[in-house]
Parts: structure tokens; sequence; C-alpha cells
């Protein structure tokens, strides 16, 4: 059997797919993260809250009013976006002039009021969520058994991602966009609803994450607490790739998935350290992060 | 004259005995009020298996009890330890220091437990673990100061690990909580498997808490092992069974054994992913007429069925409330003695007794989760297999490394 640094050839590639996975994941995370701060100024630290709401509207979507796994898929970003607009409207937006680290304390606030509020009724055990249908199984790779679901998310998260680069960096709306944050009183004067663009900027961010939360809620048992332990990653994804970086954000959720895939392989006690192990590196080195622009 | 002298110093005599009387009657219990902190995980991990419900149930003996012990009123005081050893061991300093906390209960994660019953020995205080696991806590790390009351990792391990043994599972892969509770079932387990003519083929030991598995499930199944042994708790275990399902593990021939498995983690999974998994409790709400008494009282204050360590946090809250009342005074020492004095038949504990090293030993139970044509509702889960009689389950005292114990 060939071996890769005393672990058999196959074994290898089932943790350098699961990594991609995993990457994937972090990669819509830390997009939504890097568009909202990118665009905004504002860090988000409600962002993992938002992915586990996205992840129980799904839950309770089925649960109570029968929406399927395809519908949820569909709605669940635009209900959760539309909240999180209503979010930038009525509080970020009345702090927006001051220092980040405001906007930081208010939605981590906030995250933990929403953690709080589900904790409260639904306990932490987290429920199930049933894969759907066409996605049970699971595809033999010759050197590892994939769920099919597994797969999809792979190719609906890199999908989403590359959906979101090519809005923002490629079409009119995105460049309205990037120019209202970089001067927003002159695209003012041109005629351009900033404040508009804003709320929608938000919304999308957070979209994003529903988005994530609902591809998760197959996954992992949905429980309140689900996003607050990867938000703290995700933000390392941020940090590592360049604040604000949108391709940034992409290749170095891939690239971290895989990273930690590997290490789980090869020293398993420091799979939950070893991203924060590259960011210190990144930012001793790099410190604007791998893509960022030096400030 | 001598007459009067005399009355006179009789009269001071009585009344300075009847004063030191009434001041040591008053004294024995301190500041005139039994307090009792309730410390566990309220909002992580191990919330559903401790955390409010536990409170509640203190909460019930105390109402129970009559709310207050030879006419001193019973309180309690709660805070969260977040899992943390060092937010645990904080907590219970101020509670020892400015509150003249009594007595420490609930205490679930095994670290925060050995990190805790070490300032309660330091500062004199009591502590009855209820919530942890790892065996050490009576072993290597116990105390003249705390009493573990629910189970360990012991019998877990001689219940579950024998019996899958015993049915033909004789090589195993651990996935192991990388803590001093992972690290004790790891031990125990071990011992029992390879005791039993098995064999420790691999493992690995997981971050705690850890949400994917799938990096670990499949370097399980690439060990070939027959049986995939879970030494985790909480939602460690509910995210390993949940992954281990989608990857086809028990498709592939491979079989999951959960080493703690507690109601509420069964509930969760749903019957379809956990039927047919032996596990080992100290309790089951259902067990018998006493039990599903208390049980439904429980379920109206709470809304779910309570697992055995929230019925343990009862249990022991009323066996110390009667050690104080019996004792007349909440000293440790001679509450801890008193405890130890008195046998423990409640609905909870069968054959109970505290043993010198702080262990108390009951009846344990090996289970077997029913199928979801055999449950007839939301809480009927189990199915009692065997009784593990007390003195059999737990670690002997001959083979014990604790201080307290002359060998």
């Amino acid at each position: 059997m060939t071996m890769i640094f005393g672990v058999p050839l196959a074994v290898f590639m089932g943790q350098l797919t699961l990594g991609l996975v995993n990457g994937a994941f972090y990669a819509l995370l830390s997009l939504g993260l890097a568009v909202i701060f990118g665009l905004l100024k504002i860090v988000n630290f409600a962002h993992g809250a938002q992915y586990m709401l996205g992840a129980f509207a799904a839950l309770l979507g089925f649960r109570y009013l029968g929406i399927n796994y395809w519908l949820a898929l569909f709605l669940v970003p635009l209900v959760v976006g539309g909240f999180g607009m209503l979010m930038e409207r009525f509080l970020l937006r009345r702090i927006a002039h001051l220092d980040h680290l405001y906007g930081l304390l208010l939605t981590f606030g906030l995250a933990l009021i929403f953690e709080g509020t589900l904790v409260n009724f639904f306990g932490v055990s987290g429920a199930r969520y049933a894969t759907p249908e066409a996605l049970q199984g699971g595809l033999n790779l010759g050197f590892m058994f994939l769920p099919t679901y597994r797969a999809w998310v792979l190719v609906a998260a890199l999908a989403m991602c590359l959906f979101t680069w090519f809005m923002i960096e490629r079409t009119r709306l995105g460049a309205y966009l990037r120019a209202g944050t970089e001067n927003s009183q002159l695209m003012q004067a041109f005629g351009v609803n900033v404040p508009l663009l804003i709320t929608l900027t938000y919304g999308f961010g957070v979209a994003l994450a529903a988005f994530a939360g609902v591809l998760a809620a197959p996954l992992y048992p949905v429980s309140p607490t689900m996003g607050s332990s990867l938000l703290i990653v995700v933000f390392a994804v941020v940090v590592i790739g360049g604040m604000g970086s949108i391709l940034g954000a992409i290749l170095t959720g891939l690239g971290m998935g895989i990273i930690e895939g590997l290490t789980k392989v090869y020293y398993p006690e420091a799979s939950n350290t070893v991203i924060f192990l590259v960011m210190i590196l990144v930012l001793m080195l790099r410190p604007a992060g791998l893509f960022g622009k030096e400030a | 004259m001598t007459f009067m002298k005399k009355t006179l110093t009789a009269s001071i005599a009585v009344a300075a005995a009847s004063t030191m009387a009434v001041s040591t009657a008053h004294a024995e219990i301190s500041d005139n009020e039994v307090r009792i902190g309730y410390l566990a995980d309220m909002s992580g991990t191990y919330r559903d298996l401790a955390g409010p419900g536990g409170e509640t149930a203190m909460e019930m003996a105390v109402a129970d009890f009559g709310g207050s012990v030879n006419g001193s009123p019973i309180v309690i005081f709660s805070a969260d330890d977040r899992n943390s050893a060092d937010v645990g061991a904080n907590t219970v300093r101020e509670w020892i220091d400015q509150r003249n906390v009594d007595m420490v209960g609930g205490l679930v994660a095994s670290s925060v437990s050995i990190a805790v019953t070490k300032v309660l020995e330091e500062n004199n205080g009591l502590g009855i673990v209820s919530g942890s696991a790892a065996s050490s806590i009576t072993n290597e790390h116990c105390t003249p100061n705390h009493i573990h009351w629910v189970y360990d990792t012991y019998p877990l391990a001689n219940g579950t690990a024998k019996a899958v043994v015993e049915q033909g599972g004789d090589s195993w892969f651990l996935l192991t909580a990388d803590y001093a509770f992972g690290h004790a079932l790891e031990a125990d387990v071990t011992n029992v498997v390879e005791a039993n003519g098995g064999e420790i083929v691999g493992g690995v030991r997981h971050p705690f808490p850890t949400s994917d598995f799938s990096s670990y499930i499949l370097q399980a199944q690439g060990s070939g092992a027959k049986i995939v042994g879970l030494a985790n708790a909480g939602a460690d275990t509910v995210n390993a069974i949940t992954t281990a399902s989608q990857f086809g593990l028990t498709q592939s021939g491979q079989q999951l054994a959960g080493l703690l498995i507690f109601l509420n983690d069964v509930h969760a999974l749903g019957l379809e992913s956990t039927q047919g998994l032996l596990l080992t409790t100290g309790w089951y709400w259902n067990m018998d007429e006493e039990s599903r008494e208390w049980s439904e009282r429980y379920f109206e204050e709470v809304g779910r069925m309570p697992t055995m360590v929230q019925a343990g946090i009862y249990s022991s809250t009323m066996h110390y409330l009667k050690a104080v009342e019996a004792a007349g005074t909440d000293d440790p020492e001679v509450v801890r003695a008193q405890m130890a004095d008195m046998p423990i038949e409640d609905f909870f504990a069968r054959n109970g007794s505290i043993r010198e090293d702080g262990r108390m030993i009951h009846d344990m139970y090996l289970a077997q989760v029913k199928t979801p044509e055999e449950s007839t509702g939301e809480w009927d889960l189990y199915e009692i297999l065997s009784t593990i009689p007390a003195d059999e389950a737990y670690r002997p005292l001959s083979d014990s490394q604790c201080k307290l114990v002359q060998n």
C-alpha cells in the first residue's frame, strides 16, 4: 500500500476530501463576513448566530409548515436575510459613525440574545433534520465512502461562493457597492441610494450565513450553540485571508479546511488549534493577511 | 447570706448554661441557614443532562424536605461553570469565602469537579458530585470533602464493554474526548476489554467539544475494528453517532458502543439511529413505580423526563439534608460521616451506601435502546436488561489508589 508520511494513501485522500467539504463551509461563512466587513466595515459577531438561525428556520419550517429542504434552501436565506436588514436599518445604522468596536459589541450582544432565547426553548442537545431523499446514500470513491449529501454541500457552497464573487467584482451593482463604500457622498450626489445599498449588502451577507445554516442542518444536530464554536474559526479564516478580501476568504476557507483535516490524522489533539497557529504565523509575516492589501 | 450567695451562684450558672445551650444549638447550623451551591454547565454541551433541570430537581428536594432543617431555612445559590475548571474553582472559592456555602452540588464536567473538590479540600467544604463520570474522582483524586453519587466510568466499562465483548465484539477502536473524563473512561474500558480477552486496535483523542466527527469516523472505518467505542459524552456522542450513520459505519459491518449515553442523547438522536445500542445507566425514569411517580412530578415542572444525573441530584440533596437534620449541624466533616452512616434507599438508589473513598455505590443497570416499534411514547426509550449489583459495579476498594483507603 502506498503510504504518505506513514498514512495509507486511501486514508490520506479520504481526509483530503473531507477537509475540502469542511473548507467549503468555512469559505461560505467567511465570505459573508468578508462581504460585510469589506463593504460596510462592520465586524459581524452575530454571523454564527445568523448561521444557526438559518438551520433553525429550516427545521421549524419543516416541522410546522411542511416546507421541504429545497424550498428552505431558497426561502430561509430570504427570511433570515430580511431579518438581518431590519437589524441593520434599526440598530447598526445608529452606530455606523462610531468606532468599529461598538458594532462588534452590538452584534455580539445580539448573538447572545438569539442563542440564549433558543436555548431556553430547545435546550442544547439539538434536533435532527432529515437528509432530503434525493441526496441520501453515498458514493464509493474507491478510497472512501462519501455520503452524497457531503458531495452536494461541496458543490452548492462553491457555486454560491463563485456567484457572490461574480456579483461583487463583475457586475454594475457590485461596482456601485464598491464605489459607495469608497466614497458614499459622491455616490449619493450621483443619485444612488447608498443607505439602501448598505442595508441590502448586510442582508445579503446574513443570507449567505443562513444559506450555510440550511446546508448544515442535515449534517449536524440543529442546536442553538452550533454557530458560536464555528464563528471563532471563521474569524480566524477571514484574518488569515485578509480582512475584506472576497477571493481571499474563499481560498483561505478551503485551504484551512484541508489543513485542519490533515491535522486530524497526524495529531488530532491539535485539530482545534491548528488554524490559530496558522493565523499567528500569517499575522507575523503578512499582517494584512494572505490576500489583503496593506492598509 | 450564704443562702443568698448560693442561690445567686446557682442562678448565674443556670443562666450561663442555658445561654450556652441556646448558642450551641444555633451555632450548629452556621449562619442559621443551610446554604447549598448548585454548580453545573447551564448553557453548553452538558446543559441538558444536568443544567437547569438539575437545579429544579434540587429545588424539589428542598421543597419536599420542608424548606428548612431544624428551623433553619435552606437556601440555594446557582452558577454556570461553562465547563471551565477555572470558572468552577473560582466560583466555589467565592461561595465559601463570601457566602459561607455549606455544600456544593451538581458538578458535571469531570475536569471542573476535580478542580472544585481540591478547593473544597483546602477550605474544608463539602461537595456532592452528581454529573461527572471520571472514576479518578474517588480514586487518585479522592478527598475527605466530597462524595461521588450517580455513576462513574468504572461501571460504564464494566457494564457496557463487558457485555459487548461477551457478544463477540473483541476488537475495539476508541474515540476519546481529550480531557480527564475521556482519559479515565479510555483506561477503564481498555482494562475491561483486555481482561475479557478483547483487544484495542487503535484510537483517536479528539478535542472537547468537537462538532465534525467525519475525519475520526473515517479513521475508525479504516482500522478494521469490529467495535467503535465512544469514550465521550453529551453533544460529542450525539455528533459522533450522527456522523457514523451518515458514513454507513454500521452497514460496513462495524458496531458502535456508546460508553456514556444519557437519556437526552437518545431522545435527541431518535430511536431510528440508536436502536439496539447497549448502555449502562445508574437509573431510568420508567424502571419501576417509585421512579415513575417522581419522574412524572419532575416532568410537570420541566417538560422533559429526567436523566439519571437530575434524579441523582434530588437523591443526594435529600440524603444530605437528612444527614444535617440527624447530626444537628452543617459542619462538613460531621455531615459527611453522618451521610456515610445512613444507608441510601430511595426511588433513585438501591442498596446504596457511601464508602470510605467517597464513592456512593448502588445498583447499576445494563439497558438497551428500544426499536421504534417497541417504543410506546416519546420518552419510552430503554429496556432494562439486567442489574449489576452495587458491590460488583464499582472499582473494588482493594484496587483503590485513594489516600483515604488503607490497603
